[in-house]
């Protein structure tokens, strides 16, 4: 077994500075690496250009780098509800770059399974087109996207072990399973961090060799963006 | 009278059929649940990652780990499976989902559709919608007739940023349901009250109108 536990978060992000391209995981506030997030808060490094699907809210997820002016770029697919996100893109402090949701996953995924390029359908024809090549198969036109490449891809699961095995839980898989592996060095936070040889290999979603570093999160809020429910 | 939201969606909800997988957007879309038939055999996906996705949950049952792309705490039906981002929409891509409904701000007569941004004013993202727009076969549009300063949201060509290019099939709005033919905007229904001049006179685009139009069955 390669262990790649390591004891906390602030040992999990060794390496992290300014100006680097960091994958986030997480879909809305599902999934979120809390944990990491709140210790890039507490590193104060700067002019980061952020891969995630969402910018989180404005007092929560990537919301809380927003605040302190953390980031300077983000490359997302959805960035409503999160008002100081959209005053800093409108004052033209913070760069933006939207992508297809499927396109930026698939792009997690090309740098994660080692494909440099791939062909999507996915906005042909409209703004995010520009400048892309475009090839036709089966006569219909496809735009030509890049994996990305991150200096660290940084995600959450539900269980993990000290081989760097992970096991998501529900939705909360989305963005965190593509990441794993994608950028130069993968940090994953779990809730419960367990030995090898606690995790049925059957069930694993993602092998250890993908992560670099493993740690147990301290807390976990898990904030639930739209309460919804069914009266009874 | 035209209709109301839940109006817009019991009439899409006719267009659900049995053993279909059916991706259903955010707003009006989402309504459409509520009004498939109970007979029929039918498994709502989430981009996010859920096949068999159920109501609302009970309160004090939400999990913050189990949510719709909108964001919404849902629940899981029997049935149901989870998957990634990437797996999500390499089913859209795939073509295995049947059925993709959706809302639009414009549409144009050639099935082109506009939902994702408002040049200075809105600017959000797509989201999902690029990938479901370009690669679903069967679209459908939920929409109101007209926007909120009276002007035609079914026009010639598309005024805003738009989504994807020759992909809605179908529109249905408070006022009618629509197909895209290669001629433009086929006027198939009326909502119930609503005439075919009121239909007319908020189409901006070309609205080719049968000799006989019936009242929507709801």
């Amino acid at each position: 077994m390669i262990a790649k536990n390591v004891d906390n978060v602030k040992q999990a992000l060794e390496g992290v500075s300014s100006n680097m391209t960091l994958m986030l995981g997480g879909f809305g506030l599902c999934g979120i690496p809390e944990n990491a997030i709140a210790e890039l808060v507490r590193l104060g490094i700067s002019g980061i250009t952020c891969i995630s699907n969402n910018a989180g809210v404005d007092d929560f997820g990537l919301g809380l780098l927003l605040q302190k002016k953390q980031i300077k770029k983000m490359i997302s697919s959805y960035v409503g509800e999160n008002a100081e996100f959209e005053r800093q893109m409108l004052s033209g402090e913070l760069e933006v770059e939207l992508i297809p949701q499927g396109t930026l996953a698939e792009r997690c995924r090309a740098a994660q399974v080692g494909i440099p390029a791939f062909y999507t359908p996915a906005g042909y024809g409209t703004e995010v087109a520009e400048g892309k090549e475009v090839l036709d198969f089966k006569g219909k036109p496809h735009l030509l996207e890049h994996a990305f490449e991150a200096d660290f891809s940084i995600i959450k699961a539900w269980k993990g072990d000290t081989a760097g095995n992970l096991i998501f839980k529900a939705t909360a898989r989305n963005f965190n399973a593509p990441m794993a592996g994608a950028g130069k060095i993968c940090v994953a936070e779990v809730e419960e961090l367990l030995p090898a040889g606690q995790l049925d290999p059957n069930q694993i979603h993602i092998p250890g060799i993908f992560v670099q570093r493993i740690f147990q999160g301290k807390f976990f809020e898990k904030r639930i963006e739209q309460r919804t429910i069914t009266q009874k | 009278m035209a209709l109301d939201k839940n109006g817009i969606a019991k009439r899409i909800a006719q267009e659900v059929q049995n053993g279909y997988y059916v991706n259903l957007g955010i707003g009006i879309p989402t309504l459409v649940a509520n009004f498939v038939r109970d007979d029929l055999e039918v498994e709502f996906q989430s981009e996010n990652g859920i096949l068999g996705m159920g109501p609302f949950p009970f309160e004090g049952e939400e999990d913050a780990d189990l949510i719709n792309a909108g964001k919404q705490t849902i629940t899981a039906l029997p049935g149901a499976s989870y998957f990634d981002s990437s797996l999500s929409f390499g089913m859209i891509r795939g073509k295995h989902v049947d059925l993709t409904i959706l809302g639009a701000m414009e549409v144009a007569e050639n099935g082109d559709i506009a939902n994702w941004k408002i040049p200075g004013k809105m600017v959000k993202g797509m989201g999902g919608a690029m990938d479901l727009v370009a690669s679903a076969e069967n679209i459908i549009v939920a929409m109101q007739h007209t926007n909120r300063a009276g002007e035609s949201k079914l026009l010639k060509r598309c005024s805003l940023p738009i989504t994807g290019v020759n992909c809605v099939k179908k529109i249905v709005t408070d006022l009618a349901c629509i197909e895209i033919t290669k001629e433009g905007f086929l006027l198939l229904e009326r909502a119930p009250g609503v005439s075919v001049e009121t239909i007319k006179k908020a189409t901006a685009g070309t609205l080719i109108v049968p000799v006989d139009v019936p009242e929507m069955s709801l």
